[in-house]
């Protein structure tokens, strides 16, 4: 096994990408995911890979559009008011049935916004923040080695399905030094015969979202592609369950907020409050049944993230009633605090 | 063992630096650790800060609400992460730039002219160097002196490895001090 | 015993410290525009749009109603304004990200449309604000962030010439480069941002004035030598002086 190291949450993304065999890179400078670009620039020129800072980010998807298409894995990051901009080229990439990685370090908003890490872009990620009927597989870290795994995973499933899926982190994860082992995976290269490459000896191949004829052809491909996401919703939900055995309570938390929460846990379990915490790694698609079949076996369910309650839509749908849910959230980069959270599930006693 | 930690000073004493260097020899000394920046606007011509966790357990949460021990390089450093401090904890700051004392009497307080001794030892920027040498003292069970200077070799580029013996040179007379 | 007093601040000039690098280029630029706008006597009238860069809050600074437009948005949210309010006198004042990167296409229309509105650019050959990478005006070989061997113009292309480029529209009827790593030249960037708004005033439409500028905290220098390297690296790229005088006639 290899030896941990310390190493920045942004810069253990961008090195995991790059052994994942990422080997295109476009993106712009945002802050809090500078360090992405910033390594991507040192390394894929040393590693024979493609390094562009685009003028935009809408230039930087449609880069990706155009690597994707032609059959490279392909990664671009950005934060919060970068990821409003790509959200045109992610519609056309889930149109075209394309497969890359958007990585979103989240910060507060609406806006500009600030700099502090937020986890208020949760439903831009998971409900599709462009216009059609699509959705992307969006991954949530909850520590840097997971940052790594994650990243990992996410260029296999983007090609497995042919899907973008989302790295949705936030600022306080992209700048977070933990130690961490990075992977070392085997890249087998995955044929794209769909991709454009020249159509030599073969029919020409077409990349695109436009589906005007015959008349059902577009319903056709939306049949289609719900049919993919259902197939996708059966065999990618990913989730954590942290002491929740003989929990009586059960906190329900991701990225950031999660490792409060932990903590929030390990605290409450001191003191002898049977608690537990549920974490969802995927995002979408939600992990329900887990959670579902947890929620019947406590008395009550406190979401905690940082947001107005985003993630607390997709709780209540899982939980559909069978226990009570509370709620606790921060706005605009403000954190939770774990003595706030103790506070809280003491009171339910 | 678990100890939670903010280390902070002006931009440009190093304090990023100061901390990452905790991590890695807490580290390889099979430690749990975590470090989180401040970061962005936030850091341009005010006081930058790290927060960094050294456990013998796994680190739930790297976020630090209430240290147990404050490095303070400069004197805003001071006042600012006083209050927030546990009680019992650990105020250890730069008497070479701050005049003030502490104002609680329920934590320890602790004191090392990071900047003279740097001098002393042949650099002008390495307070923070001082300063770790010196927390490394009267907190031995972070880490020892030995990993503290292997850290070093592990995080300073090649490039600037040049200024590595005088730095080491400058924790060991902070640890003396 | 008479006392000759030397600096006063300019009325559109906020009574406050700025959080700018000491040596940069926008403090500096934001004085001037503010005596300007104090000798046209036009602080109540004007509307500035701050860009998103390191002067995003130059609306604390400039005595004057101001909006912040998304990043490099600022020349159409400008154009709304001016539709709004034909007789006011509207500013966009942006970096080079804002305005030759992810806002060329603002840029350009505005200025081919001939909107009546002034454009101050400041060119500091970085991205300020978000530490340091590689900007359109980033000079060949320039170590940024994202630069990390130097730009290579080859992959990345040419440094920008944004005066040169917008000088190929018909309807812009003023375009100067100037520089602020001298007196002289600080004086000749006062003289040049008064004729914009100037223009502006009298109706006349676009125009746009590109300032020299210095970013010593990104380019890793003392501020003296920031001057310095504007003066003998970026100036013999981007020739300083007067593009456009009149409306072309076509
Ligand atoms: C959509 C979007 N993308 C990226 C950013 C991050 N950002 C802020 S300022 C900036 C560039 C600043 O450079 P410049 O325009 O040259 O201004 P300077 O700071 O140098 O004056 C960038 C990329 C943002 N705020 N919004
Ligand atoms: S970073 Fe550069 S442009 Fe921004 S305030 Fe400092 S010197 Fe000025
Ligand atoms: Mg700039």
């Amino acid at each position: 096994m290899s030896k941990s190291v310390l190493m920045k949450g942004n810069e253990v993304l961008a090195e995991a990408a790059i052994r994942a065999g990422c080997t295109h890179y476009f993106g712009y400078p945002i802050t809090p995911q500078n360090e992405i670009p910033a390594y991507m620039s040192k390394e894929m020129p040393k590693r024979g890979g493609c390094f562009l800072q685009a003028e935009s980010e809408i230039a930087a998807i449609n880069m990706v559009f155009g690597a994707s298409g032609a059959g490279a894995r392909v990664m671009t990051s950005s934060s919060s008011p970068g990821l409003s901009l790509k959200q045109e080229g992610i519609s056309y990439l889930a149109g075209a049935e394309l497969p890359c990685v958007v990585v979103n370090m989240m910060r507060g908003g609406p806006g500009l916004g600030g700099i502090a890490g937020s986890q208020a872009d949760y439903f831009q990620a998971t409900r599709g923040g462009g216009n059609g009927d699509y959705r992307t597989i969006v991954l949530a870290p909850g520590n840097v080695q997971e940052i790594a795994d994650l990243t990992v995973q996410a260029f296999d499933l983007a090609d497995k399905y042919r899907m973008v899926v989302m790295i949705l982190g936030d600022g306080y994860l992209g700048q977070m030094s933990e130690p961490v082992i990075l992977p070392e995976p085997d890249v087998k290269p995955v044929p794209k015969p769909w991709a454009v490459s020249g159509a030599k000896g073969r029919e020409p191949n077409k990349v695109m979202s436009l589906r005007l004829t015959p008349d059902d052809y577009l319903e056709k491909h939306n049949i289609h592609l719900q049919e993919l996401y259902k197939k996708v919703e059966g065999e990618v939900t990913q989730s954590e369950a942290y002491m929740t055995d003989d929990a009586d309570y059960l906190i329900v938390s991701y990225g950031t907020s999660s490792r409060i929460a932990r903590k929030a846990v390990k605290m409450l379990r001191n003191e002898g409050v049977k608690v537990g915490l549920f974490r969802p790694v995927t995002l979408w698609p939600f992990p329900m049944k887990e959670l579902h079949d947890l929620s019947k076996k406590v008395k009550k369910v406190l979401t905690v993230e940082m947001s107005a309650g985003q993630m607390l839509e997709d709780v209540n749908i899982a939980v559909n009633g069978v226990t009570e849910v509370d709620f606790l959230g921060k706005l605009g980069g403000a954190l939770p605090e774990a003595n706030e959270i103790v506070k809280i599930v003491k009171s339910y006693g | 063992m678990h100890e939670e930690i903010i280390i902070s000073g002006f931009g440009g004493q190093g304090v990023l630096l100061a901390g990452k260097l905790l991590c890695i020899a807490a580290m390889r000394e099979g430690k749990h650790v975590s470090h989180i920046p401040s970061y962005g606007a936030e850091m341009r011509g005010g006081t930058a800060h790290c927060k960094v966790i050294i456990s013998d357990e796994e680190i739930s949460s790297p976020v630090i609400e209430h240290p147990t021990i404050v490095l303070a390089l400069n004197a805003p450093s001071m006042h600012k992460f006083e209050p927030k401090m546990v009680e019992g904890g650990l105020m250890l700051y730069n008497s070479s730039l701050i005049q003030d004392k502490p104002s609680r009497s329920d934590i320890r307080v602790e004191c090392v002219n990071a900047n003279d001794i740097s001098e002393a030892a042949g650099s002008l920027k390495a307070a923070n160097m001082a300063a770790l040498g010196y927390l490394l003292k009267v907190k031995p069970e972070i880490a020892s002196m030995d990993a503290l200077k292997e850290a070093l070799d592990e995080a300073i580029s090649a490039r600037n490895k040049k200024h590595n013996p005088v730095n080491i040179k400058i924790m060991e007379a902070g640890y003396r001090s | 015993m008479s006392e000759e007093l030397i600096y006063t601040r300019p009325e559109s000039l906020r009574e406050r410290k700025t959080h700018y690098c000491p040596g940069c280029g926008h403090g500096i630029v934001h004085k001037l525009l503010a005596e300007v706008m104090d000798e046209l006597g036009i602080r109540e009238e004007t509307i500035i749009i701050a860009p998103v860069g390191c002067s995003v809050l130059i609306y604390d600074y400039i005595n004057a109603d101001g909006i912040e437009a998304a990043h490099g948005r600022a020349p159409a949210v400008a154009t709304g304004v001016k539709r709004v309010h034909p007789d006011k006198i509207v500013i966009s004042y942006q970096g080079d990200g804002d305005l030759l990167a992810i806002g060329t296409g603002e840029t350009i229309h505005a200025a081919n449309r001939g909107e009546n509105i002034s454009v101050i650019f400041v060119n500091n050959a970085i991205y300020g604000m978000t530490g340091g990478q590689m900007a359109p005006t980033t000079m060949s070989d320039q170590i940024t962030k994202t630069t990390p061997y130097g730009r290579n113009v080859q992959d990345v292309g040419y440094p920008i010439r944004a005066c040169e480029m917008l000088n190929t529209l018909a309807a812009p009827v003023y375009i100067e480069r100037t520089s602020i790593h001298d007196v002289k030249n600080i004086r000749k960037t006062k003289k040049a941002i008064k004729k914009a708004l100037q223009n502006q005033m009298d109706g006349k439409g676009y125009s746009f004035v590109e300032v020299l500028s210095t970013c010593p905290t990104n380019w890793g220098v003392a501020p003296v030598k920031a001057a310095k390297w504007v003066e003998t690296a970026m100036v013999p790229y981007y020739p300083l002086g007067v593009f456009r005088e009149e409306k072309e006639t076509v």
